[in-house]
C-alpha cells in the first residue's frame, strides 16, 4: 500500500473512516480542528454524517444517540471541550456505549493555552466524569501508530461496550508523516442487538444509565467492573524500549515518548545505557510490566509535559522499590531531547 | 345468548399494562398515552424511538412498548439528532419536562430546532419542576409559589417565565409549533391532534416538530387534581395562549 504524507490529525480522520466509522459530531478547537474539517468534506462523499454540533455538550450527547443506534461514531475535542463532554461520557460508560473519543491536548487549566501539553492525563485515566467507570485510552507516540491505535479502538469499543478514548497533543495533531492505512481484521464482535433500531420483530430495546433501585445500580455497576478487569487483564500494550542492558530507565508516553527516543540515542553515544517503557495504553496502565523492571532496575525519569500525572501511576507499578525523578514542562511547553539527556546524567551520578 | 360487542375504547398497543409513577391528577399520564395513540395511528410502532431525560418524564421508557433511551439532564434534542441523523427512517421523538427543555436544555431545544432537525419534541409545561420536589422553574408565573420562590415569583429576583412555543416558532428549522394543554376533555382531543401532527410532520421530513403541552402537578402545586386543571385554565392559558404557533407551509 502506497504511504501518504499526512498530520496526525488528518491521519487519525481517515484511520476512523478506514475503520467503519462514517459518522462524526463535533465543535472546532484549536488544535485539533483539522480532524472535524477532515470528515466534514470525507464524511459526505461516502454517504456519512458530518455533524456541527452547538457545543461539546451537545457533540457528545449525539454520540449516545448515534452509538445508541448501533452505528460506529466518533468525536474529537481539545482539553477545554474534553471537559465539557464528561457528563456525557460518564453516561455513555452508564449506558454501556461503544465510541471513540479523540483528546488533542493542550494547556491549561482553565483556556489554558493552545500549546501542546499532556496535562489531561488524570481525567483519561481516572474517570473524569461521575460514577464508576473507565474508558480504554490508548496514547499514541507517531502519526503511524495514531492510524493503527484509532482503528483498533473502533474494534476495542464495540468489543468492551466501552468508550475509547486516543490520547494525543497538539504536537501530535499537527506532525505530519508518511502513513500507511492497513486492512485491520476486525476480531469476532459481538452483535448490538441492544441497539435501538426500531422494535421491529423483536422486544423493545432501552438504552439507559437509570438504576434507582441501589441493588440494581450496584449490580449493574459490577458488569460494568467486570469489563474494566478483562481490560486490566487482555489489553495492556507496553512498549519496552533498549531496557535489556539498560542502567537506567525513562517512562513517558506519546509525543514526550518519541523525544525520548532520541535522548536515548544521545545518551548511549555518552556511553550511558539508558531504555525507555512506554506504556501505550494509559488506561489499563501496565503496572505488572513497570514492577517487573522495578526487580532489576534501580533509577527511573519520568518525564511528561506536565507537572507530574503519570508519576502517580508509575510509582505505584515500582511499589517503591526504585528511585524515581521527574521532569515535567507545562503550559505548552515541549520538553527538547537534550534537557532530557541533561536530567537523566543528574540521576546517574545522584544514586551513582 | 351470546351478545356481540364492538370494542370503541381501548388501550394503545404501545402503552404497556402497567401502573404509572405518576401522582394522582398528573398530566403526564394523559401525556404519554396520546403518545402512545398517535404511534399506534400511524403505525410506527416498530419504527419509533423516544428519547426520555431526566425528569418525571424520565420512567415514560417503562411505559410505552417502543425502542428508547434515557437521556441526561436536558440532552434529548442531542441524543434524538444523534439517533434521527444515523438512521433516518426511524421516527424519532424527545419527551421533555419545562426544567430540562427551557432551562438546563435550552442550547440543544434551540438549536435542534434551528437545524430543523426531524425530531418531535413533547414538552411538558408543569411550570415547576416536579421530581426534585417543586422548586422553581424557568417556566415558574410570577407570584407562582414554590419551595425556591416562597413569597411567589418576582420578576426582579428571577425574571420572566419562558414561553418556548413563541421562541422556537420564529426558528426557520422549525416546522410545526403548536401549544396545547390536558387539563380538560376538549383540550385533551385537541392535544392528540397537534401530537399527531407534529408526527405527522417529521415522517413528512418537513423539519422540527414541538408541542408544548400545558399539565397540571397537583402534587408540587399543592393542589387538588380538580383544583390544579382550574389553574391551568384560569393562571396559565393567560401566559401560555393555546394554539398553533407555526404549522408547515406546504400545508394549506
Ligand atoms: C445535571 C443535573 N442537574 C440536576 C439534576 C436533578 N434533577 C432531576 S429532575 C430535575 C427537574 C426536572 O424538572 P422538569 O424538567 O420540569 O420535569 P418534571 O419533573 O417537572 O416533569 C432536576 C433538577 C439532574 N438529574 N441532573
Ligand atoms: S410530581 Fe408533579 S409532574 Fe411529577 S408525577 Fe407528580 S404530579 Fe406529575
Amino acid at each position: 500500500m502506497e504511504k501518504k504524507f499526512m498530520t496526525g490529525n488528518e491521519a487519525i480522520a481517515e484511520a476512523a473512516i478506514q475503520a467503519g466509522c462514517q459518522h462524526f459530531f463535533g465543535y472546532p478547537i484549536t488544535p485539533q480542528s483539522e480532524i472535524p474539517e477532515y470528515m466534514s468534506k470525507r464524511l459526505p462523499e461516502i454517504g456519512g454524517i458530518y455533524l456541527q454540533a452547538e457545543s461539546e455538550v451537545a457533540a457528545i450527547n449525539m454520540l449516545f444517540g448515534a452509538a445508541g443506534a448501533g452505528v460506529r461514531v466518533m468525536t474529537s475535542s481539545s482539553s477545554p471541550g474534553i471537559s465539557l463532554m464528561q457528563e456525557g461520557i460518564s453516561y455513555i460508560a452508564g449506558a454501556q456505549l461503544p465510541c471513540v473519543i479523540v483528546n488533542i491536548m493542550r494547556g491549561g487549566p482553565g483556556l489554558g493555552g493552545i500549546q501542546p501539553s499532556q496535562s489531561d492525563y488524570f481525567q483519561a485515566t481516572k474517570g473524569g466524569g461521575h460514577g464508576d467507570y473507565h474508558m480504554l485510552v490508548l496514547a499514541p507516540h507517531t502519526v503511524q501508530e495514531a492510524v493503527s491505535l484509532t482503528m483498533e479502538a473502533f474494534d476495542l469499543a464495540d468489543t468492551y461496550r466501552n468508550p475509547v478514548m486516543i490520547l494525543g497533543d497538539g504536537y501530535m495533531g499537527q506532525m505530519m508523516e508518511p502513513v500507511e492505512f492497513y486492512k485491520t481484521s476486525s476480531p469476532n464482535l459481538p452483535p448490538k442487538d441492544w441497539a435501538l433500531t426500531g422494535a421491529k420483530g423483536r422486544s423493545a430495546n432501552l438504552v439507559k444509565s437509570l438504576y434507582l433501585d441501589p441493588e440494581a445500580l450496584e449490580k449493574h455497576n459490577l458488569e460494568i467492573n467486570r469489563k474494566i478487569q478483562k481490560m486490566r487483564k487482555d489489553e495492556v500494550r507496553v512498549e519496552n524500549y533498549q531496557t535489556d542492558d539498560a542502567e537506567v530507565i525513562i517512562a513517558a508516553y506519546g509525543t514526550v515518548a518519541r523525544i525520548c527516543k532520541t535522548a536515548i540515542k544521545v545518551l548511549r553515544d555518552k556511553g550511558i545505557k539508558a531504555g525507555m517503557i512506554r506504556p501505550i495504553t494509559v488506561f489499563p496502565f501496565p503496572y505488572n510490566d513497570f514492577e517487573k523492571l522495578a526487580d532489576k532496575m534501580r533509577k527511573f525519569l519520568v518525564v511528561e509535559m506536565s507537572l507530574g500525572q503519570m508519576i502517580e501511576d508509575v510509582k505505584l507499578g515500582l511499589c517503591g522499590k526504585a528511585q524515581i525523578s521527574f521532569y515535567g514542562r507545562t503550559g505548552g511547553m515541549v520538553p527538547s531531547y537534550d534537557e532530557i539527556v541533561t536530567e537523566t546524567e543528574k540521576l546517574v551520578k545522584e544514586v551513582g | 345468548m351470546q351478545m356481540d360487542f364492538e370494542k370503541i375504547f381501548e388501550r394503545p398497543k404501545t402503552l404497556r399494562p402497567v401502573a404509572t409513577h405518576y401522582c394522582p391528577g398528573c398530566g403526564h399520564g394523559i401525556a404519554g398515552r396520546l403518545v402512545a395513540e398517535v404511534i399506534d395511528e400511524l403505525n410506527v410502532s416498530e419504527r419509533a424511538v423516544g428519547v426520555a431525560p431526566v425528569g418525571c418524564s424520565v420512567l415514560l421508557y417503562n411505559y410505552l412498548e417502543i425502542d428508547m433511551y434515557e437521556a441526561a439532564h436536558g440532552r434529548a434534542p442531542a441524543v434524538a439528532t444523534g439517533c434521527k441523523r444515523v438512521r433516518p427512517d426511524l421516527v424519532v421523538f424527545t419527551y421533555q419536562g419545562d426544567g430540562d427543555f427551557a432551562s438546563i436544555g435550552i442550547a440543544e431545544a434551540v438549536h435542534a430546532a434551528a437545524r430543523g432537525e426531524k425530531i418531535s419534541t413533547i414538552f411538558i409545561n408543569n411550570a415547576i419542576y416536579g421530581m426534585t420536589g417543586g422548586q422553581m422553574a424557568p417556566t415558574t408565573l410570577i407570584g407562582q409559589k414554590t419551595t425556591t420562590s416562597p413569597i411567589g415569583r418576582t420578576s426582579e429576583r428571577a425574571g420572566f417565565p419562558i414561553r418556548m412555543a413563541e421562541l422556537l416558532a420564529t426558528l426557520d428549522g422549525a416546522a410545526y409549533i403548536a401549544r396545547v394543554a390536558v387539563n380538560s376533555p376538549k383540550h385533551i382531543i385537541k392535544a392528540r391532534r397537534a401530537v399527531k401532527k407534529a408526527f405527522e410532520t417529521q415522517i413528512k421530513g418537513l423539519g422540527y416538530s414541538m408541542v408544548e403541552i400545558l399539565s397540571p402537578c397537583p402534587t408540587d402545586w399543592r393542589m387538588t387534581p380538580i383544583e390544579a386543571a382550574k389553574w391551568v385554565e384560569e393562571k396559565m392559558m393567560p401566559y401560555y395562549p393555546l394554539g398553533e404557533f407555526k404549522v408547515p407551509q406546504k400545508e394549506k
